[in-house]
């Protein structure tokens, strides 16, 4: 690691104030991602804003929606008995992110803010239309993602709650790249109050998507059977020494249907 | 006391310092006044080094020395263990292998610049500050580009990139073979390219006194003696006596730790320069692109058979990467380690092998756990199913009626080796039996009732290990003897110390070389300590490698424990006023034959060194011996090993479902760990035949530089793997015991391809090389659906 300051502020406008005050100075959550982009000098920041001090960690259920706050650890998800009653669909997401050391620390903030095209948060944020609050403004998931590694998070802005409406149906399918075991194609399916809302996250140039050929087949008929014959277009998806865009193109397929399969159980 | 012997599955007493985080690592170890090292690595592939700027760097906080390949002009280059001639009879090419880069860098990864610093920190801030002017120009990556017609060339004295052109057998024979064969079987096949990603990365530290003039060096190494040999004689030019090399705890090695770094001879000379122990450790993104890599043959090989299936001929050619510069062991593995290996567990009568051996720009290649023999496995047991399939013949029968006869023994092979034992239909028929052969087709119809491909594979292997017998390696172009040594120490109160040459960096010596002693000796399994890994407290001895350790060292403690024997009965002789031949030792005591008059081992021990009541004008006193055992042969372990896999057609993602290994692997000292080796060597298979594979671009840029990207087995790509053993005994070393540590590496990827091959059995499939991912098969899925549906 290169050298910097480290500070832990305990109120969000001191942590906003020494961000938006050093164009340098990085945020850290749970670090999971952050802290091998450090020890790889692939970082160099001036000053480190640590965020665990400001207590925005733990989940609420209300009467149409989940709010998990940002800094709360994926393994919190995991085995949060609010989630698994509204949607278990989330907590099994947050159950499979990484191993256990890393399900400790990792957030669902610092997962959504770095935008990883093959994080799997952003695939639940897409399919269940949830509302991203910052200590700025609310942002729709619709608005957040800005393609691969961006969003529409302005400099020193960060996300304090994340809102999910409760879906009446939702499955996530992940097909695990071999080794780095990231989502090499994550399908999430919602049947939600709008619609049946499908986001696919790992396979796409330009991160996750909704695949909107397979949300009018499943608005038509929530069923694996719907998906059928629709093709996935391998244009826009990566190709790699783990699988080409074609390959990716049929897995996407392939976890879209076992989604549904899953949703429908 | 428990007397803790042969066939025992003692607990292993390195446990508790390893599962408690106690071990004594290289790079636990801080030497008073350290400082330490990094390395300024080349990101190209092959460059012209026109200039490295240094000024800015050396004023940097902390810095104290920064060196380059310039500062190692004048000492050797790194040298090559194993000299290899071609057909015509020249010598193999042998370019300089330079300490630090000179001239040119060859390799993602080369050492360019060594930096010395108060701390690692401030080393790699200096070595970001070294401005480099290097000229890129064009690089060969793969076989196929190197041999090209007018490739760009790696040394300019490697012409087309050829290091050698090699042969081995009777190409008259093989000839003759197929002008009367009744059907020849060819098959082009890839052996991939594999990084051995050993659990500690690789470290060492070089220190010099200047009082004594000593220079010492701390490396992660399976052979330190081997190491203070190479560097000491070829490269830095320091008399033996002047430096000690130690090997303290190893966190695996895999074959990757044998040979004889760059950094060791770097650090080591720097020491001195600086005045400064200096210590480094590498990252993991480092070992990815220095340790040594293993594999990565391309061949051809032909199989003449009769109308019956029996093999009349194999003709083979391969192609293997040495990499940008020759490792130590480098050119012996595609060659003698590999070719060798090409009758297998069959009797065909006729071989011919050819090996040409290329230089590209990737980081250097050597042996690798199997080191040539699971090449040479893989190719035979992949054409023998190919084979099988070919006349419509069973794979268990087209075997069975090629197996060497279990009374043809010794059985000279027609390239060079001579099997001592072995029985080849009894590890065969017990895999079968283990793994329910007989009862596969319900269980693939249970699968396919699911949708999903489920298929069975077999290999039936022979290898060649308990390296060597010094004047036939020689004879084949080794630099250096391959005997071990063992200089057993009885303390007065009748404890062991065991000096050997063997290393243990996972095989767990101190446990299994006790219990030689306790059966040999009698002496209680907490009494005996085993040293190894420094060169100061033993005898020169060779290392760990080879699957060597208890066929020779082992041996070597048996002939030493002989001697120690043999001095105790003639004290015993004197003590209990007997003749030394009516002496008999047994269960730890010396006694009159035929009478109840007795003396204990320690009490021999006590009288040896306190010899008031001794036969002083005859013998001295003392009870210590030494032997160098130099084998009569190789060991020849050999088994069957059988796979199951269900393959879903959807994603196509191969479950390995079932694995039994049946192993003959001679004596068995200690079971549990046995059975830990055989699943290790197994766990590594898998590896390569489903998940392992280290990619290079066009350019030269390694694709798979992280665990990110370079897929390791995890324990869920593992199933249960079934361990047996059946045994026919070594011939010709004391212990009987042939080694162990490499079968499972050996037998494995070509069961699991040939259960691949055999789930898509309806997809026209007659090859799949490794890894046999999933993008891969579902490919091969995709492009013979059409034809299904004409079906």
């Amino acid at each position: 690691m290169y050298d910097f300051e480290y500070s832990k502020p305990s109120t969000l406008a001191d942590a906003v104030n020494a961000l938006v005050s050093d164009g340098d100075a990085k945020a850290l959550a749970g670090g999971m991602t952050f802290i091998p982009v450090l020890k790889q000098r692939l970082n160099k920041p001036s000053a480190i804003v640590d965020l665990s001090g400001l207590d925005l960690s733990g989940i609420k259920l209300e009467a149409d929606k989940l709010v998990i706050g940002a800094m709360t650890p994926h393994g919190t998800v995991a085995m949060s008995p609010d989630v698994k009653k509204s949607i278990p669909a989330l907590a099994d997401l947050a159950g499979n992110i990484g191993d256990r050391q890393v399900r400790y620390r990792g957030t669902i903030g610092g997962s959504l803010a770095n935008n990883d095209p093959s994080a799997c948060y952003p695939s639940a944020v897409l399919a269940l239309g949830a509302t991203i609050k910052t200590d700025q403004r609310e942002i729709s998931a619709e608005d957040f993602f800005q393609g691969m590694f961006t969003t529409s998070l302005n400099p020193g802005e960060l996300i304090t709650e994340v809102h999910f409406p409760i879906a009446e149906r939702a499955a996530y399918m992940k097909f695990a790249n071999p080794a780095s075991r990231y989502a090499m194609v994550g399908v999430f399916v919602a049947k939600t109050k709008s619609g049946v809302r499908v986001a696919v996250t790992g396979a796409g140039q330009n991160g996750v998507f909704r695949h909107k050929e397979f949300e009018d087949a499943l608005n038509k008929s929530f069923t694996a059977a719907a998906l059928d014959g629709i093709k996935t277009s391998a244009d826009i998806l990566n190709g790699d020494i783990h699988g080409s865009a074609e390959y990716r193109a049929h897995l996407i397929g392939v976890m879209a249907k076992r989604a549904v399969t899953a949703a429908s159980a | 006391m428990v007397v803790d012997g042969i066939g025992v599955s003692v607990r292993r007493k390195e446990d508790l310092r390893f599962l408690s985080g106690r071990g004594n690592y290289v790079d636990d170890i801080n030497r008073p006044g350290q400082v330490y090292a990094h390395f300024l690595r080349s990101d190209q592939p092959h460059g012209k080094i026109n200039s490295i700027n240094m000024a800015e760097a050396a004023k940097m906080p902390g810095v104290i020395a920064i060196f380059t390949g310039e500062d190692f002009s004048q000492v050797g280059g790194i040298p090559c263990g194993w000299q290899i001639h071609s057909k015509d009879g020249s010598p193999m090419v042998e370019p300089r292998h330079p300490v630090l880069a000179h001239g040119k860098v060859r390799h993602v990864g080369d050492p360019i610049a060594l930096v010395v610093a108060a701390t690692k920190q401030q080393a790699k801030d200096a070595a970001e500050a070294i401005v480099l002017d290097i000229e890129s120009l064009p690089a060969v990556a793969s076989l196929g580009a190197a041999l090209a017609p007018g490739a760009p060339l790696v040394h300019d004295e490697a012409a087309g990139n050829i290091c050698f052109d090699w042969q081995i057998g009777d190409a008259a024979a093989v000839a003759a073979g197929f002008a009367k064969a009744h059907k020849i079987v060819k098959l082009d096949l890839v052996n991939n390219r594999l990084i051995a990603n050993a659990m500690e990365p690789r470290a060492a530290i070089g220190e010099y006194d200047v009082s004594s003039g000593e220079y010492t060096l701390y490396t992660t190494s399976q052979n330190p003696h081997v190491i203070r040999l190479l560097m000491g004689a070829f490269v830095l030019q320091i008399p033996e006596h002047k430096l000690r090399v130690v090997a303290p705890d190893v966190g695996g090695g895999f074959g990757s730790k044998i040979f004889h770094y760059a950094e060791e001879a770097a650090l080591t000379w720097a020491a001195a320069r600086v005045k400064r122990p200096i210590k480094w450790t590498a990252d993991r993104s480092e070992a990815f692109v220095t340790d040594a890599h293993g594999r990565d043959h391309v061949s051809v090989a032909e199989l003449a058979l009769d109308a019956d299936g029996k093999f009349l001929a194999l003709k083979v050619k391969t192609q293997a990467n040495m990499g940008a510069y020759l490792s130590t062991f480098a050119p012996s593995v595609p060659t003698y380690l590999s070719a060798t290996l090409l009758a297998g567990v069959y009797a065909t009568p006729a071989i011919h092998a050819e090996v040409t051996a290329v230089f590209t720009n990737t980081v250097p290649v050597d042996a690798y756990r199997g080191a040539g023999r699971p090449e040479a496995t893989f190719l035979l047991e992949r054409i023998v199913d190919l084979a099988a399939r070919e006349l419509n013949m069973d794979r268990v029968e087209i075997r069975r009626k090629n197996f060497i006869p279990k009374d043809a023994f010794p059985y000279q092979t027609p390239i060079a080796l001579q099997y001592d034992s072995g029985d080849y239909d009894a590890t065969f028929d017990a895999a079968l039996a283990a793994s329910d052969y007989a009862g596969f087709e319900a269980r693939r119809k249970q699968s396919a009732a699911k949708g999903k491909l489920r298929g069975i594979g077999i290999s039936t292997y022979v290898e060649a290990c308990g390296i060597a017998p010094s004047a036939v390696a020689g004879a084949l172009g080794a630099r250096a003897g391959l005997y071990e040594v063992a200089n057993i120490r009885v303390h007065p109160t009748g404890s062991v110390t065991v000096f050997t040459g063997a290393h243990s960096h996972g095989q767990g010596h101190e446990t299994t070389f006790a219990q030689l002693v306790s059966e040999q000796l009698g002496v209680p399994h907490d009494q005996v300590d085993i040293v190894h890994g420094d060169t100061s407290k033993i005898p020169f001895g060779m290392g760990t490698y080879g699957s060597r350790s208890l066929a020779v060292g082992g041996s070597a403690m048996v002939k030493a424990m002989d001697k120690i024997i043999t001095k105790g009965k003639k004290i015993a002789a004197h003590l209990l006023e007997a003749d030394v031949h009516d002496i008999e030792f047994k269960d730890g005591k010396f006694s009159v034959v035929g009478t109840d008059r007795a003396k204990a081992f320690a009490e021999i021990a006590l009288t040896a060194y306190v010899p008031h009541n001794y036969p002083i004008e005859e013998l001295e006193p003392g009870l210590e011996e030494t032997a160098f055992y130099d084998p009569k042969n190789f060991t020849y372990p050999g088994g069957c090993h059988i796979a199951e896999v269900e393959i879903d057609p959807d994603t196509g993602v191969v479950s390995l479902l079932r694995f039994t290994a049946v192993d003959d692997i001679g004596r068995v000292i200690n079971p549990m760990i046995v059975e830990g080796q055989v699943q290790g060597g197994i766990a590594q298979g898998i590896g390569q035949a489903l998940l392992e594979h280290a990619i290079y671009d066009k350019s030269g840029q390694l694709l798979s530089g992280s665990m990110m990207d370079y897929t390791m087995p995890r324990a869920d790509n593992i199933p249960n793997i079934l361990v047996g053993t059946e045994t026919t005994l070594c011939t010709h070393n004391p212990l009987g015991s042939k080694g162990v540590g490499e079968v499972g590496a050996i037998g494995s990827p070509p069961a699991v391809i040939n259960a691949v091959v055999d789930a898509l059995r309806d997809f026209n499939v007659s090859h799949i090389d490794m890894p046999a991912t999933a993008d891969k098969i579902w490919a091969i899925i995709e492009a013979n659906r059409p034809k299904m549906a004409a079906e």
